[in-house]
């Protein structure tokens, strides 16, 4: 479905670029989630945005890298390219909610919009479809809701209005850029069962972005989980929490509090997330690491395949969950 | 939508009462009288005397007050010590040149100023963008005289294409006379064309980088269409409300542009009243102004009750 290639997203000039994002590949089969974690400032939404073709401009750019949706190569195209030539099957909905819907225009109206670009449809068809994907995203009252403004309904339902508007994209490919965090804990529950559900329904792709392990674990099939603008493990989610292999995502379950339940204080990876471009030989995350060998400092570790589709990007990677 | 019109037309008349009072205590706080101003240096204290009490000037200040209120409720701004007329009609006499200069203007003002203004942020941070911005500075800078004269020299004196002063009433010579009004009505919108445009285009910049602009883009619609449907639409709830200070502001400001173009207007009369000490006529023109600038924020604040569906609430 969707194939990222060596992608590399940098600031800053030609001559001396600042990767944000470097060398991040993935693929997303059909109907699979793919969860891709890792902490503020890793790249996570940079990776998401540059996917969609939606880097802010002037701003980040792709350096390097390739996107194949579906088979074509959309890597420097934008949405209205995208649709253009054919590939538009791609949406994406974002953390926030609250600001991600023009404060001045129907609900239907923004919903249909979406529906004329994709379906080629306008008027009371167009409007009939944006009640259906209401339906489905199972707004009560949803022929009201289409008149409504989005100051009269809660973030709940305005991120699943966001979804309405992904879906009237009729994406193959779902990209949800945290899409639970600025909701209630009940609510987060209701919107990530109706992304699994809508997944199986429609047979749709999700690259899930999150940096909540927990959410990762209830909803993903595989996970990419990146640290400093690289993924560093690649992995099946009960492989990952069954035996995760580099040590930052070792490192990142630690702190899991349901994985300390009556602990007096929770475990933490010490130190900060790099800058980018500050760290520019050898492993990204050595200065972080338990497990930190002179050659780490030195050398860009090598990406180790161990096991079925499980990699990590790692010299010594962790045996059983412990250090060789 | 109804009561919220009530509530806003209320508010409005609360402060024109307010207005009223200012207006009138001012007027009676200016040093010099309005009975030497008709008599003269020779009147004797007995004319003097007489003429206070017909005037009703020898009354309390409070019932002169509601006195002279009462009679504006009624239409009736009393008479014109200069032009020995009733003050409605020497303010209408000049309201019509005003009105319709000012509503030209306004044309201009948003002819020029919005699309502009969408060009440039559009395509902001290019030559273009610079270019435009620049000469919207200039004209936003240079004194509107100077505009003025220029355009007479250049389309009245050279090109012969326009007149270049007085205006004939339309209700006289027909709409052609409007002819007279296209080159003080381009003056006056110099500085405020370029107002409107560079707020535009800093309001679209800001608007642009709303998390539901990259929504809109993420459905794949035309950058264009993400300009019209989304960015324009918000950009203009900060624009609309500046047309109406403008709106209100020429004809109190438009004295400088009827100065050099001979125009019978509002803006020429309060000048000249003052310095004929035309008590009544300066009063009622203050009233008219305060009315007008009432109206019209009364009008901009139901276009945005229109234009914003979250008005409603607050």
């Amino acid at each position: 479905m969707l194939s990222v290639r060596d992608l590399t997203v940098s600031i800053g000039s030609d001559a001396a670029p600042v990767d944000i994002v470097s060398g991040v590949s993935f693929d997303i089969g059909k109907g699979e989630i793919l969860g891709l974690v890792g902490e503020s400032g890793c790249g996570k939404s940079m990776t998401s945005l540059a996917v969609m073709g939606l880097l802010p401009q002037p701003g980040p750019r792709i350096r390097d890298g390739r996107i194949d949706l579906v088979g074509a190569d959309v890597t420097t195209l934008q949405p209205w390219q995208r649709v253009e030539a054919g590939h538009g099957c791609i949406a994406m909905i974002f953390q926030e909610p609250m600001t991600s819907l023009n404060p001045v225009r129907r609900i239907g109206d923004q919903i249909a919009e979406a529906v004329r670009v994709h379906d080629g449809i306008s008027g009371a068809p167009a409007w009939a479809r944006a009640q259906e994907l209401l339906e489905l995203v199972r707004i009560p009252d949803a022929a009201l809701q289409l008149s409504a403004y989005p100051h009269q309904l809660s973030g709940g339902q305005r991120q699943r209005i966001m979804i309405a508007i992904a879906l009237a994209c009729r994406p193959q490919v779902l990209i949800a850029d945290e899409p639970t965090t600025a909701l209630d804990v009940t609510i987060q529950i209701q919107i990530l069962g109706l992304l699994r559900d809508l997944c199986n329904r429609l047979d749709m792709s999700i690259l899930f972005i999150t940096h909540d392990m927990g959410v990762i674990a209830q909803l993903a099939d595989r996970v990419a989980v990146m640290y400093g603008g690289r993924i560093v493990e690649t992995a099946d989610v009960g492989a990952l929490f069954r035996e995760p292999r580099h040590h930052y995502t070792r490192g990142l379950m630690d702190c899991m509090p349901a994985r300390n339940l009556g602990a007096r204080r929770l475990p933490t990876i010490s130190g900060q997330a790099p800058r980018p471009g500050a760290i520019r030989t050898g492993c990204v995350f050595a200065p972080r690491c338990a497990a930190v060998q002179d050659l780490c400092l030195v050398n860009t570790p090598p990406r180790l395949v161990l096991g079925k589709g499980h990699e990590a990007l790692c010299a010594f990677p962790l045996q059983a969950g412990r250090a060789l | 939508m109804w009561s919220y019109a009530l509530k806003r037309a209320g508010a409005a008349l609360v402060t024109l009462w307010a207005a009223s009072v200012i207006i009138f205590a001012f007027i009676h706080v200016i040093p010099g009288d309005p009975i030497y101003v008709l008599l003269g240096d020779t009147a004797t204290p007995d004319q003097i005397d007489r003429l206070r009490h017909e005037l009703g000037l020898d009354e309390p200040i409070v019932l002169q007050y509601l006195t002279w209120a009462g009679h504006a409720l009624r239409g009736d701004l009393g008479q014109s010590i200069f032009f020995q007329a009733p003050v409605t009609r020497v303010i209408a006499d000049g309201a019509e040149t005003s009105i319709l200069l000012a509503s030209m203007t306004m044309i201009w003002v948003v002819l020029i100023g919005v699309p502009i203004g969408t060009i440039a942020a559009v395509r902001h941070g290019t030559w273009l963008d610079q270019g435009l911005s620049g000469v919207a500075m200039f004209f936003a800078s240079v004194p509107t005289f100077w505009v003025g004269l220029y355009l007479i020299l250049i389309f009245a004196a050279t090109l012969g294409w326009l007149p270049s002063s007085g205006y004939p009433s339309i209700f006289e010579g027909g709409p052609g006379n409007l002819r007279y009004l296209l080159l003080p009505s381009l003056t006056l919108a110099a500085p405020n064309a370029a107002l409107i445009l560079r707020l535009t285009r800093a309001s679209m910049l800001d608007v642009a980088r709303e998390d539901y602009v990259r929504t809109a883009r993420a459905k794949g619609i035309r950058p264009w269409q993400v300009v019209r449907r989304h960015i324009l639409r918000n950009a203009l709830l900060t624009v609309v409300s500046a047309f109406g200070f403008t709106f209100a502001a020429l004809m109190s400001e438009a004295v400088v542009t009827e100065t050099v173009f001979a125009l019978p207007g509002i803006g020429r009369l309060v000048v000249q009243s003052i310095l004929r000490r035309d008590y009544p006529v300066i009063q009622g023109i203050i009233l008219v102004i305060v009315v007008l600038y009432l109206l019209i924020n009364l009008l901009v604040d139901l276009a945005y009750r229109l234009l914003d569906p979250r008005v409603e609430l607050q």
